[in-house]
C-alpha cells in the first residue's frame, strides 16, 4: 500500500465575503482568462455533444431519420410550390383574349372582323390564325397527326387572337372589352386566356398556403421530437446533472451540451433533409425533362437556393435549440440533488 | 465558519427529523458527526448543502445565511464545499482526470490551470499517474480518493463526508483520516459523518453525536 504524502496543499484561508455567495464566480484569474475559459469550454460542450451522438449511432441514426424525414416532406412541398409558381410566373403577364369564330366564317369575313377589331382603341393586335395554321400547329404539338388525317374535313374554327393594349390593367375594363368582342355575330365562343392562369394561380396559392401550415405543423412535431430525445438524455445523464449541481454548476451550464445536443440534432436533419430532396430532384430531372421536351418548354427544375438552404438549416438548428431550452428549463427545475 | 443555530427538520411524513440543533465550527476544526441510523446525520448534511432547507433556525456558512439563500445563488455557495460520499458519486464515463476536472470547469478555470491543480491534488491523495483512468478501474480506496481530490480541488474552505469510510478497510480508513487532518492542518474546517465508533474514538477530535434528531453531547 501506497504511503499517503506529502506535502501540505496551498492554505485555502479565505477571507469571508459577507453577504456574497458569488465571491468564488470570479475564481481562475483575469477577465481575458476566464473568457478564454469559457470559449473553451463552449468549445469543449459543441464537439462533446457531437461525440455522444456518434457514440450512440443506433438512437442517433433513428432519431434523425424521423426527423429528416419530417424536414424532408416540408420543404420537398416548398420545392414543389416554387416550381409551379416559377411555371406560372411566365404566364401572368398574357390577358390574351381568343374569339373562336363560326365554323362558316371565311377568311376574308375574318380578315374583316380583325380590321374591325383593331380599331377599338383598347386593343394593341390582332392575330387571324387561319384554319390551315390551325390545323398544322396542333398536326405539329398535339401529337394527333395521323388521327386528323383521317378526317375528311378539318374540324379547327378559325381564330383570332386579340391582345389588349398593355394599359388595360382594370379587370372591369378588361371585361368590357371582352363583352364587346364576344357580342360580334361572327364570333362563336370567346375566351380569356387570363381566366386558367388565375386559376392556376390561386391553386398555387392554396398549395402555398397549405405548404406553410404543413411545415408549420412538422415543426410543431419537430419541436417534440427533439424535447422528448432530450429529456430522455437528460434522464439518461441523471448522475452527472446531480452530482454537476452538487460541486456548483450553474443550470446554464448543465444545459450547455445538452442545448449543443439539440442544435446538433437539428442542424444534422436539416443537412440530411437537404440531401433527401437533392436526391429526389435529381431523380425526377429526367422525367421532367422529358415532359418539358414534349411540351416544347423551357421547364426546368429548381431547387433551394444558397439563401433557402441556409434558412432550412437555421430553422432546423433552432428548433433543435429551442426544444431542447425548453425541456430543460422544465426538466431541470425538477431536478433536485438527492 | 459553520454555525447551527436552533435547526429543526421536519418531514410531513415522519415528523421531526432533528430537532433544535445547535453548534459551531470553528475554522480548521475536524468534528465528527455520529449517531445511530436515522438519527438526522445525512438530513444535517443535506441542510448543509441546501438539497433541504430547514423548517425552523438558521444555518450560516461563515456569515451567509444558508436557510434563505436564493436559489439562484446556491451553485456559487456549493463552491465554498466540498462534498465527500459513501458511494463516492463519480462519473463512470469519464477519466479519473475528468471527474476531479468538474469543479474547475463549473467555476470557469482555464484548461492549463485546471490541468495543473488536478495534478496537485490527485498527488495530495497518492493517485498521480492515474489519471487516465476510469473510475471503475479503480479499487474502492483509490476511487474514494478520486472523490476527495474532486473535493479538495477546488480549494473549499468546508470539507463533508458523508461516511467516508464506509466501504473501506480499517487500513485505507485510518489513511483517509490522516488526509483529512492534513487538509485540517492547512485551515480546512472537515466535517465527517461516521458511526465508526473505533475509529472516532482512536482519533482525538470534537464529536458531534446524534440521537433521535437531537445534539447529545
Amino acid at each position: 500500500m501506497k504511503p499517503v504524502k506529502r506535502k501540505p496543499i496551498r492554505p485555502v484561508v479565505k477571507k469571508p465575503v459577507k453577504h456574497d455567495t458569488r465571491q468564488t464566480k470570479t475564481a481562475g484569474g483575469n477577465f481575458v482568462d476566464k473568457l478564454h475559459a469559457y470559449r473553451d469550454h463552449h468549445a469543449h460542450a459543441l464537439f462533446s455533444s457531437l461525440g455522444r451522438l456518434v457514440a450512440t449511432p443506433f438512437t442517433s441514426i433513428m432519431t434523425i431519420a424521423v426527423l429528416a424525414i419530417s424536414m424532408a416532406l416540408a420543404s420537398g412541398f416548398y420545392i414543389m410550390v416554387i416550381n409551379v409558381q416559377q411555371l406560372t410566373a411566365n404566364l401572368e403577364s398574357s390577358n390574351q383574349i381568343s374569339l373562336f369564330l363560326h365554323d362558316d366564317i371565311s377568311n376574308d369575313s375574318a380578315a374583316e372582323l380583325a380590321k374591325n377589331i383593331r380599331q377599338n382603341p383598347n386593343v394593341q393586335t390582332v392575330k387571324i390564325i387561319s384554319k390551315e395554321q390551325a390545323l398544322a400547329e396542333f398536326k405539329t404539338y398535339s401529337g394527333f397527326g395521323a388521327a386528323i388525317d383521317v378526317l375528311d374535313k378539318n374540324p379547327l374554327p378559325i381564330v383570332l387572337q386579340v391582345l389588349p393594349k398593355n394599359s388595360l390593367q382594370d379587370k372591369q375594363e378588361l371585361e368590357r372589352l371582352f363583352k364587346t368582342l364576344d357580342e360580334f355575330k361572327e364570333v362563336d365562343y370567346a375566351q380569356v386566356d387570363m381566366q386558367w392562369v388565375e386559376r392556376l394561380q390561386s391553386i398555387v396559392e392554396v398549395a402555398r398556403c397549405g405548404t406553410a401550415l404543413f411545415s408549420f405543423m412538422i415543426g410543431i412535431g419537430v419541436l417534440f421530437i427533439i424535447g422528448n430525445t432530450i429529456r430522455l438524455e437528460l434522464h439518461n445523464r441523471r448522475d452527472e446533472v446531480m452530482i454537476s449541481k452538487l460541486v456548483g454548476a450553474t443550470n446554464g451550464f448543465i444545459r450547455r451540451p445538452f442545448l449543443y445536443t439539440g442544435f446538433w440534432i437539428g442542424f444534422i436533419s436539416g443537412v440530411s433533409a437537404w440531401f433527401i430532396n437533392a436526391i429526389l430532384m435529381l431523380i425526377l430531372r429526367q422525367p421532367v425533362e422529358k415532359l418539358s421536351g414534349l411540351y416544347e418548354g423551357d421547364l426546368h427544375l429548381v431547387f433551394l437556393s444558397f439563401t433557402e438552404t441556409v434558412g432550412l438549416l437555421a430553422i432546423a438548428s433552432l428548433l433543435g435549440v429551442f426544444s431542447s431550452w425548453a425541456v430543460l428549463i422544465v426538466q431541470l427545475r425538477h431536478t433536485r440533488p438527492e | 465558519m459553520l454555525k447551527f443555530d436552533n435547526v429543526s427538520k421536519r418531514y410531513p411524513e415522519t415528523g421531526d427529523v432533528l430537532n433544535n440543533v445547535s453548534f459551531h465550527l470553528q475554522q480548521g476544526e475536524i468534528a465528527f458527526l455520529t449517531g445511530h441510523s436515522g438519527a438526522g446525520k445525512t438530513t444535517l448534511l443535506k441542510l448543509i448543502a441546501v438539497m433541504e432547507r430547514c423548517t425552523r433556525g438558521e444555518i450560516f456558512l461563515d456569515s451567509e445565511c444558508l436557510s434563505h439563500v436564493k436559489e439562484r445563488h446556491l451553485p456559487y455557495l456549493r463552491r465554498k464545499m466540498g462534498f465527500i460520499y459513501q458511494d463516492y458519486k463519480l462519473l463512470t464515463d469519464r477519466t479519473v482526470f475528468d471527474n476531479v476536472a468538474l469543479p474547475l470547469a463549473i467555476a470557469g478555470f482555464g484548461h492549463l490551470e485546471i490541468k495543473r491543480r488536478v495534478r496537485a491534488s490527485l498527488d495530495k491523495v497518492g493517485l498521480s499517474g492515474k489519471e487516465k483512468k476510469f473510475p471503475q478501474a479503480l479499487s474502492g480506496g483509490e476511487q474514494q480518493r478520486v472523490g476527495i481530490a474532486r473535493a479538495v480541488v477546488n480549494k473549499p474552505p468546508l470539507i463533508i463526508a458523508d461516511e467516508p469510510t464506509g466501504n473501506l478497510d480499517p487500513e485505507l480508513s485510518a489513511e483517509i483520516m490522516l488526509l483529512f487532518e492534513q487538509f485540517q492542518q492547512v485551515g480546512v474546517t472537515v466535517l465527517i459523518a461516521s458511526h465508526d465508533i473505533s475509529l472516532i474514538s482512536r482519533m482525538n477530535h470534537r464529536v458531534l453525536k446524534l440521537d433521535h434528531g437531537q445534539l447529545v453531547l
